[in-house]
């Protein structure tokens, strides 16, 4: 971002990572959503109870919110100038670290079955 | 940062005559945004579950509301728009595609693929049976 040699293409290497990892992980994640009989509390937090879908929805929300930092970043840079740039990057990194604590949190929570 | 975007940045929109490979541009970027606050959604439900049900369910009053219903299905129809888009966006990351008349072909294929792809999950889908309004 500030220039430094590599930083651009490791930017966009990162962000083909990202991309790629979240087809088959949102396809999962939709097609986990319509198999559930409901969308009530026990049976979310039964879901997320499992192992292999608490992992699944960490890797989904790890990869989700890293391409999301990504994107907006790109996008910012293309129509933000001056000091309000990094102050909104500054801002949207903060959102986005903090949505990865929350969601740490919470899937901690449902994994280990204290949710339900 | 003494200067944060050192790099290519997009041209300003409103020189160009509107052309079909700017509209699927914007639509990437729009989609995109979207699936942005969408996945802050996504973590403000996993948080809400994990709270309880007390707090699942107010969160679940929210989420039934007309209003949150018409952003969730903007969302799905973006997830689909942008998965699409997305793959094509790789194809031309690995130098496939490029030729004119290949690129007008997959752009009208993202569009019509998403649009059934969006009306599928929306019609057969209890999720989205739940964003179309039904009980």
């Amino acid at each position: 971002m500030s220039g430094r040699p590599g930083s651009a293409s490791r930017h966009w290497r990162s962000q083909r990572l990202t991309s790629v990892s979240l087809v088959p992980l949102g396809l999962w994640f939709l097609l986990a959503l319509s198999r559930q009989p409901a969308l009530d509390h026990a049976t979310v937090a039964a879901l997320f109870a499992k192992p292999l879908q608490a992992l699944l929805a960490s890797l989904l929300g790890a990869a989700l919110l890293w391409h999301s930092m990504q994107g907006v970043q790109v996008v910012l840079e293309d129509y933000v100038r001056g000091r309000l740039l990094g102050a909104s990057l500054a801002v949207i990194r903060g959102l986005h670290v903090a949505a990865a604590v929350a969601l740490a949190w919470a899937l901690w929570t449902l994994a280990s079955g204290r949710a339900a | 940062m003494p200067h944060p975007a050192e790099r290519p940045l997009s041209p300003h929109l409103q020189v160009y005559r509107p052309m079909y490979t700017m509209t699927l541009s914007i639509l990437h970027r729009a989609s995109g945004l979207l699936l942005s606050a969408c996945g802050f959604l996504f973590v403000g439900w996993l948080v809400a579950a994990a709270l309880g049900p007390d707090a699942y369910s107010c969160l679940g009053a929210v989420f039934a509301s007309l209003a949150a219903r018409i952003v969730l299905a903007l969302g799905l129809a973006a997830f689909w728009y942008h998965l699409f888009a997305g793959l094509r966006h790789l194809a031309w990351d690995t130098g496939f595609g490029f030729e004119k008349r290949t690129a007008r072909r997959s752009g009208w294929a993202v569009v019509l693929l998403a649009a059934g792809a969006f009306l599928a999950t929306l019609l057969f889908t209890p999720a989205g049976r739940f964003l179309a309004g039904a009980p």
